[in-house]
């Protein structure tokens, strides 16, 4: 009888309604690590929220939590009002939670069909599911602009789609309320636009959307709210409409930052790195670099820009050796490298050529090692490891130690599992690994991909310093505003080939824009000219 | 015409039958390296599932409580294993070979001290075996050129586990291929993580494939005791459940290529027997030793990559463990 009293209540009155989602006192430890601490939130249906906080500050542990993914060790959940137990990811999606994850949970070897339909097959045989699933992703390209090919597969999309297909995977099993774990980490630009478009689309539609991102500038443009956590704890919550960048950097970081880092004029030295002609195929045969040629000089950053997928990786790959030169010559540090002589990346570090991987995951790191002997991935031949046969442990988790004081590593603890760190601590290991090495040459590709604010100031600064010391640096990022903050010069890459170059003071992001895009910029004004002049 | 083609007939016949355990193994074996447990445990649950028909069969004097038996004590091996690399993810290649040295103790100890015939069980009687199927008007069709042949001499008259192992394959095939279980099984093989997250427990999902795993071996253990041996002979799986194995891979993990290859490995078998101390112009006597070990030359042949790649499913032998 009660019962039906409040239920009538509750229709009739002008309650507002419930939040989507109430988290209390939600704690969780890994062993040692404190990831959440007693963390409240409070997300209103209808809302975009966004979660901001420095790496390892526990974002991704306390969605996970939601999930189901991982079990709290203590707090309460409660949706729509209602407590709930969530004790795996079947409880949440039945509660209508849907998630894309940092790193994305799709098989592969199969199909975008394939993908979309686990979990909801609707019935032993398949038959029926997949005419339905077919239908119901037309039905979502059609409502939403999320276009897919439902029998590619999925290792051959490139990852702008493969998100696409895990943003299709929540809303197929009906989410109302979308996690998105750093959505844009891995995103041009102009594809984190198009996910934004489609994630105001969803909020139109009532769905309630969570919001993990290190771009305070994305935070500005879609959040309403936004909440800080900082070691493990909510730290603030702000409307977005009454905060900034800067204050949300300090209290992110508990200090103010730097968004774009110092850089000052330096003469270079001599030419270290000169690459004459490089052309390469992939394992298809098709050209992936074409008659690149360009001088790297000590005590320079050299910035390649381009949109992902232009050849600044194989560039990476042939210049730090894990790819032989097929055409072309390269001249290091008085060596000549080219398809008879051969180097491997050994060979190359031991001429002072250092290298960090795009990939931190696959390249940087070897996941269940420890911190320790990550540190030393490369150089375990030098005296760095010890000498003689054997790796002398003490000396390295001594100098690893020091590494992580001086790069800030959170938890600074030699022994931790490489695997265990959070993305942008993983990548301070590596940029201390080869920084450390005092190279000649530093290769370095995205440095700052899924890396906090705090952290990109410091790895910014750090590969200024190097420079200063002389250091030739080549910097390979798709972040347009690293390249253009950290470069002495800008070489502009698209489809394999150099199409432009500027030096620091002159650089137009718009010019530079269109070269990416592959229009030529002096051709492109005079289209711009003619038809403002015929409107 | 008949007479001269029936020796090749004969030769074939023997390779459906030698192949026949084997394709029950390598079918379990898919189903589980499909989930992602490495399963060099076929071997003990065959032998196993061997001497319980046999045990049983021979207290009982009945076949199908033989089966039955078998299908019991090869689910039970396959337990144990998932319950070591499974729950207390432990290693599998280890898990599998504990088996097989349990299963190879047990057998002969306990038929020691059950029959007292030095680990074997009493020769069986015709009535405590499978008998022969002969397929409706085979002996109608024996005179129709090779056809009728075919039918009467090659299809027809085989025991009933050949005829199961026969229909396990497009079974198999179906079940991976056109089931939301297959699906199931596929995805967790290789991105475990993206089952889980999913909402579908990854722990249920690979007890069940190792549990039909068992189920298949179960029944090759009954054959080799039961329908093509008379009885049980202490380590009578010789090494059938390793080249099964072999044969899974051979066939990267799809089930038709893995049945073609049980068959090119029975046929292989059968060839040799066929061949022994027969002079071979130029060679001298056949080679037997030689054709026998032609199977795992192949394999590894295959594996260094000579025949396209064969590439195992991503996440097998590597525990799914959540938190770190
Ligand atoms: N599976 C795990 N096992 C052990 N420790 C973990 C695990 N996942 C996270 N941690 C630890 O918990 C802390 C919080 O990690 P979490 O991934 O939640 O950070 P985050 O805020 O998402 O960082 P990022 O911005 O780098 O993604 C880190 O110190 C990390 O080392
Ligand atoms: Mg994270």
């Amino acid at each position: 009888m009660t019962g039906q009293d409040t239920h009538h209540g509750m229709r009739g009155g002008d309650v507002s309604p419930p939040p989507a989602v109430e988290l209390r006192r939600i704690n969780k430890r890994f062993g040692r690590v404190h990831a959440n601490r007693d963390i409240d939130l409070t997300i209103d249906a209808g809302t975009i929220t966004g979660i901001i906080g420095e790496n390892g500050a526990g974002k991704s542990t306390l969605v996970s939590i939601l999930y189901g993914f991982y079990s709290a060790d203590s707090g309460d959940i409660l949706i729509d009002g209602t407590p709930v137990a969530l004790t795996s990811t079947a409880d949440a999606i039945r509660c209508g939670i849907g998630m894309v994850h940092q790193h994305f949970m799709l098989v592969p070897t199969m199909s975008v069909l394939d993908n979309v339909m686990l979990g909801r097959e609707g019935g032993f045989t398949l038959t029926d599911g997949i005419s339905k699933t077919r239908k119901r992703l037309a039905q979502l390209s059609e409502d939403y602009g999320l276009e897919i090919d439902p029998d590619a597969l999925v290792q051959d999309l490139p990852v702008g789609l493969q998100q696409r297909v895990e943003i299709l995977k929540a809303l197929l099993r009906g989410a109302r309320i979308l996690i998105l774990d750093e959505p844009t980490g891995v995103l041009t630009p102009q594809e984190a636009d198009r996910l934004f478009e489609i994630l105001r689309m969803l909020k139109q539609d009532g769905v309630t959307i969570l919001l993990i991102t290190h771009k305070l500038r994305e935070i500005m443009a879609i959040t309403d709210d936004v909440n800080v956590m900082r070691h493990g704890q909510m730290v603030a919550h702000r409307k977005t409409k009454d905060t900034n960048r800067e204050d949300l950097a300090r209290l992110m970081v508990g200090r103010d930052v730097l968004f774009t880092a110092k850089y000052h004029e330096k003469e270079p030295g001599a030419p270290i790195l000169e690459i004459d002609a490089l052309t390469h195929h992939d394992s298809r045969g098709s050209t992936v670099l074409s008659d690149i040629s360009f001088t790297l000089r000590a005590g320079e950053i050299l910035g390649i820009a381009g949109v992902s997928g232009n050849g600044q990786s194989q560039l990476l790959d042939v210049l730090s050796g894990i790819e032989p030169v097929q055409e072309g010559t390269i001249r290091v540090a008085g060596e000549v490298i080219d398809s008879r002589n051969r180097r491997d990346p050994t060979a190359l570090r031991q001429v002072g050529v250092a290298h960090i991987p795009e990939d931190r995951h696959h390249r940087g790191l070897v996941l269940p090692f420890s911190a320790a002997e990550s540190s030393i991935l490369g150089y375990h031949l030098t005296d760095v490891a010890g000498s003689g046969l054997f790796l002398d442990l003490q000396k390295i988790e001594a100098r690893c130690a020091d590494l992580m004081q001086r790069y800030d590593v959170r938890p600074p603890d030699p022994q931790w599992r490489s695997g265990g760190f959070s993305g942008g601590n993983q990548q301070k290991i590596v940029v201390a690994r080869e920084i450390a090495a005092s190279p000649q040459v530093l290769l370095v590709g995205q440095p700052t991909r899924g890396v906090d604010i705090g952290a990109i100031e410091f790895i910014h600064k750090e590969l200024l310093a190097a420079r200063d010391r002389g250091c030739a640096i080549l910097l390979v990022s798709v972040e347009l505003d690293e390249i253009m903050a950290l470069s002495d010069r800008i070489l502009v890459m698209n489809a394999g080939r150099i199409v432009g170059e500027t030096a620091h003071g002159e650089a137009d992001p718009n010019r530079i824009g269109l070269m990416m895009a592959g229009i030529d910029p002096n051709n492109a004004r005079d289209i711009t000219v003619q038809e403002t002049g015929a409107a | 015409m008949n007479e001269v083609l029936l020796p090749f007939i004969l030769t074939l016949d023997a390779t459906l039958r030698l192949a026949t355990p084997l394709i029950l193994c390598a079918m379990a074996g898919l189903l589980s390296e499909r989930s992602g447990i490495i399963d060099i445990s076929l071997e003990g649950k065959l032998l196993s599932g061997a001497f319980a028909a046999a045990a049983v069969s021979t207290v009982t004097g009945n076949v199908y409580m033989g089966l039955g038996m078998a299908i019991v004590v090869s689910v039970a091996m396959a337990l144990i294993h998932g319950f070591a690399c499974i729950t207390h993810r432990g290693n599998q290649i280890i898990s599998g070979l504990a088996v097989n040295i349990l299963a190879s103790g047990l057998t002969v100890t306990i038929g020691f001290a059950a029959f007292r015939q030095g680990g074997q069980t009493p020769p069986l009687s015709a009535d405590e075996r499978f008998g022969p199927i002969i397929l409706p008007f085979a002996d109608a069709l024996r005179d129709v050129p090779l056809i009728g042949l075919l039918y009467s001499e090659l299809l027809s008259g085989h025991k009933l586990i050949v005829y199961i192992a026969l229909i396990s394959v497009p079974l198999v095939a179906w079940l991976l291929f056109k089931t939301r279980f297959g699906l199931r099984l596929r995805a967790v093989g290789e991105v475990p993580e993206a089952v889980d997250s999913a909402g579908i427990s990854v722990t249920w999902l690979r007890y069940r494939a190792i549990i039909l795993a068992g189920i298949l071996c179960g029944i090759a253990g009954a054959y080799l005791s039961t329908a093509h041996g008379a009885g049980f002979v202490r380590e009578m799986s010789a090494g059938k459940g390793y080249i099964a194995l072999a044969a899974m891979i051979f066939g990267k993990w799809r089930p038709w290529s893995a049945m073609g290859a049980c068959l090119l490995f029975g046929f292989l078998e059968a060839a040799s027997s066929r061949m022994q101390g027969v002079e071979l112009p130029l060679i001298g006597q056949t080679p037997v030793d030689l054709i026998l070990i032609l199977p795992y030359i192949l394999t590894v042949v295959l594996l260094a990559g000579f025949f396209g790649r064969a590439v195992p499913p991503k996440a097998i032998g590597e525990p799914y463990v959540k938190e770190h």
